[in-house]
């Protein structure tokens, strides 16, 4: 191996590596986002039978079945190559960034709702009788135990959305996918690139999967009492 | 509709060059699904082995598939056989080799949680009823392994069809490339064909994929315990 051309190659690397690491926390987290919203529609209209609510679902349950459906590559060229035809102009960032949270949101969401089916009905109304009102409700006894019970498949799901990020290439995104092609492309260096390549993403990736198996054992409490 | 567009899809013979595209990358879907199905039943037995260095090898494989994405396997499959091997290996064998790998370790993964689930007591009250132990396999745990692994199987199925667009990186023809030489034929007659194309390829793979992950929930539904 080249020493001296890794070397050289490491800057290239590290700003590719920022940059996934970017567009994956802005995914990640705006998808926990819409995940929730969309989780809640449907948990609330299982409970309030109002049309207004029903039709928000039945658009949450489509949405839900398209982000999982297709392919994130797809989803990608939909949005950077088909959209601005239709005058919506997004930059390539943006592009990304968007299509990982309208993928993982989907994903997101399911793992909150059995997150929520998981905590049974009984738990509220043992919380009313004992005087809570329906907000301290759901912030002191059915969130804590639904968020505890989705965290493995939510952790499952910010893994999955971190190793997606790897096509942003296509919409030509300066990822570590496209440093590892430019440098094996320009220079031959295939086995130092691709040394590199695999690197940075165990150096990305190790430690966040590490890190949720903590998180998993440290919310083992929310098996108590299903 | 003037000039929507809309035409680009059905002028020449479009739909049928998209269908071809579209196939090609099915049909490596497919043959990974086959192979890399099959082996995953083996390897998952393999998994729950008791012994340390078979278990800590096989452990090994599946999360190095697992934490690095599919994307830079096809990367090191298809560069690094190059320098492995002496010859450059064509994107469509080495996409057949990569997803194969892949769907075996996830596959293997599936069959050692369904095998480790069955309780211990089954086989023994099989046995105690006086069953040997091909009469056990036959007729109560493997019935019973296919209810648990069949959905999650159908779902990897679908996870499978949906990574393989990726193989346009590794330079097969398939539907993205197809559209595109399409997209920039037409580009000056018509401007708005990259919408139609590309809202056809997305609305193709969400036909394909979401009957066949509806199957598996219906499934899942159905053989609940």
């Amino acid at each position: 191996m080249n020493l001296e051309f890794m070397q050289g190659a490491l800057p290239l690397y590290a700003s590719a590596l920022l940059l996934t690491l970017r567009i994956s926390l802005l995914g990640i987290v705006l998808s926990l986002v819409l995940g929730l919203l969309c989780s809640l529609v449907l948990y609330q209209r299982e409970r309030e039978r109002s049309r207004a609510l029903w039709g928000l679902g039945k658009l949450v349950c489509v949405y839900i079945e398209f982000s999982r459906n297709t392919p994130l590559l797809i989803q990608l060229f939909f949005l950077y190559y088909a959209l601005p035809k239709l005058g919506l102009m997004l930059s390539n960032e943006e592009c990304a960034v968007i299509g990982l949270t309208f993928l993982g949101g989907g994903y997101m969401a399911e793992s909150f709702r059995s997150g929520l089916e998981g905590v049974s009905r009984v738990q509220f109304e043992l919380g009313l009788s004992i005087g809570l009102k329906p907000l301290q409700l759901v912030r002191f006894v059915i969130f804590p135990q639904a968020l505890a019970l989705a965290v493995p498949a939510l952790g499952a799901n910010c893994i999955f959305l971190i190793k997606e990020t790897s096509v942003v290439s296509i919409v030509a995104l300066p990822d570590l996918m496209s440093v590892a092609k430019e440098l094996i492309g320009m220079y031959y260096n295939t086995l130092e690139a691709l040394f590199l390549l695999v690197l940075c993403y165990l150096l990305l990736l190790v430690p966040v999967s590490f890190l949720l198996t903590l998180l998993e054992r440290k919310l083992r409490y929310a098996e108590f009492g299903i | 509709m003037p000039n929507s567009g809309f035409e680009v899809l059905l002028s020449v013979n479009n739909l049928r060059r998209l269908a071809v595209g579209l196939g090609g990358t099915l049909e490596i879907a497919l043959i990974s699904v086959a192979i890399g199905l099959a082996l995953g039943i083996f390897y998952g037995l393999l998994l729950t082995s008791k012994n340390r260095l078979v278990y800590g090898l096989c452990r090994l494989y599946l999360e190095a598939f697992r934490i690095v994405p599919v994307l830079v396997w096809l990367f090191l499959f298809f560069f690094g056989s190059a320098i492995v091997l002496g010859v450059n290996v064509e994107g469509f064998f080495v996409s057949v080799a990569v997803f194969s790998l892949w769907g075996c370790a996830e596959m293997g993964d599936l069959v050692r949680g369904t095998v480790t689930a069955i309780p211990l007591h089954q086989w023994q009250s099989a046995e105690a009823l006086g069953l040997d132990k091909w009469q056990v396999l036959r007729f109560v745990i493997i019935p019973q392994a296919l209810r648990k692994i069949t959905p999650p199987a159908v779902n990897l199925v679908t996870r499978m069809v949906k990574t393989t667009p990726l193989v346009v990186f590794v330079g097969v023809t398939e539907v993205l490339r197809v559209g595109k030489q399409i997209i920039e034929f037409n580009m000056m007659k018509n401007p708005l064909a990259s919408f139609w194309i590309y809202g056809f390829i997305f609305m193709v793979y969400f036909l394909i994929c979401w009957p066949v992950s509806r199957f598996s929930k219906k499934l899942e539904e159905r053989w609940a315990f």
